[in-house]
């Protein structure tokens, strides 16, 4: 059997205004792969096709080593999907969605229903039409974890969820991890949410995969370099330097393919290095669309 | 056990340093002593709601700087090195003294000179001592 919880090759979708283009992807089991992007680049799109909502123009899908769209039913019942939206039935509570979600999955495993009640401060007798957004959400949430699926896919999990109930979904999936056979596949334009649980990140923009790696080398391939730059200095052009801007003496480099040996490189052309800064993934998600926008533009 | 490990966001280090000098912080004041079993990768990624890979990452850079051992199938402990606590007592400070170096060195300032900054650092500090 394949180690990979999900694999896309080669994939690619057509609409009337936008495309998906050649999306490599592979998601290997026992981790979390964050999926980022600005809206309206692909994410959602991206995801559906995981599930088999939307069939890939071309390329080769396999989700817990099942070709999808073509067997979707088989896989579906070890995975646990939750997006934006997905429709609770209005006039009924919770603890109606429980029962009928245990009836479906033999796998239900209602101690943890329980827990996870409890955990996100929700009533199962509350009717959902009285919920609020995040409660919504966590009711969603948790209809989708007490199936306790191999795998997860969630779109946007944390978007407009206030900081304690952001915190709670964070340690609820940080939890799943405990089972190395587990894996989760999530998508969010919060950065930090991704900078702090995910293992792999993958940057789309524009229907198109910029960068997908572990993320700890993805962390440590960016810095930031405060250079002072005496007057009549001009700064080399070095490669892995996607862009410099000076005002005056003070001159910022940024590298997303650092090495020690661009600090020398700089001082040997009469710049002085300041400091060498590591990026926070906000910081390196708006100098990679930027770039990435540069690119397309020239 | 990893009760009071605090990752914070306003902390302009990457996750996986924060982990390492709190690690080190547990080992110098004697909470986590020589030789004693620590949580594996995995659980700590849990407890600390982060992923597994930062941890493994600061677990692997530990290990390099010989602070913790990881045996395949065992587990991870602390390094069984008679003294290791005030070793990284003395570590945390010979970086801020080298910290110091570095910035006075763009100020154009000596080493040597430091030396009457250090008396004058520590007059200040008296002073404030006795006010409270």
């Amino acid at each position: 059997m394949s180690d990979l919880a999900i694999e896309l090759a080669g994939v690619g979708k057509k609409y009337p205004y936008f495309a998906l283009d050649n999306i490599h992807l592979e998601v290997p089991q026992g981790q979390i792969m964050g999926l980022i992007g600005p809206n309206g680049a692909g994410k959602s799109t991206t995801i559906r096709i995981v599930m088999g909502l939307v069939q890939q123009d071309h390329g080769e899908v396999r989700v817990l080593g099942r070709s999808m769209p073509a067997e979707q039913i088989a896989a579906k019942w070890d995975i646990g999907f939750a997006s934006e939206d997905m429709r609770l039935y209005e006039g009924m509570t919770l603890a109606w969605h429980m029962n009928f979600i245990r009836s479906i999955y033999a796998k239900w495993d209602a101690p943890y229903a329980q827990l996870l009640l409890k955990r996100f401060g929700l009533r199962a007798e509350q009717k959902i039409k009285g919920l609020s957004h995040g409660q919504r959400v966590k009711a969603t949430l948790l209809l989708v974890l007490a199936r306790r699926p191999r795998l997860l896919v969630l779109d946007e999990p944390t978007t407009g969820l206030d900081p304690v109930a952001r915190h709670e979904i964070l340690r609820e999936l940080t939890a799943v991890m405990t089972d190395e056979g587990r894996s989760i596949l999530f998508s969010s334009h919060n950065t930090q949410d991704v900078e702090q649980i995910s293992d792999q990140i993958t940057f789309i923009d524009r229907g198109r995969i910029i960068d997908s790696m572990d993320k700890e080398a993805y962390l440590d391939r960016w810095r930031r370099l405060r250079l002072e730059v005496p007057f009549g200095i001009a700064l080399p052009a070095l490669p892995g330097v996607i862009g410099i801007r000076q005002n005056g003496r003070l001159a910022v480099a940024t590298a997303n393919a650092f090495a020690p040996d661009m600090a020398n490189a700089y001082e040997s052309s009469g710049a002085r290095v300041q400091a060498i800064e590591t990026m926070t993934l906000e910081e390196i998600f708006v100098a990679n669309v930027e770039r990435s926008r540069e690119e397309v533009e020239a | 056990m990893t009760d009071g490990f605090l990752i914070s966001q306003s902390d302009k280090r990457p996750i996986y340093l924060q982990i390492m000098e709190q690690i080190k912080q547990r080992i110098a004041v004697g909470d986590w002593a020589e030789g004693q079993a620590i949580p594996s990768i995995r659980q700590l990624a849990v407890d600390l709601e982060v992923s597994v890979i930062t941890v493994k990452r600061a677990y692997l850079e530990l290990e390099r700087e010989g602070v913790i051992v990881t045996q395949q199938g065992k587990g991870s402990h602390v390094a069984s090195i008679p003294g290791l606590g005030l070793r990284l007592q003395e570590q945390e400070l010979e970086k801020h003294l080298e910290q110091a170096i570095r910035l006075a060195d763009l100020l154009g300032i000596r080493p040597e000179d430091l030396k009457a900054r250090l008396r004058e650092a520590e007059g200040r500090i008296k002073k404030e001592e006795e006010q409270v």
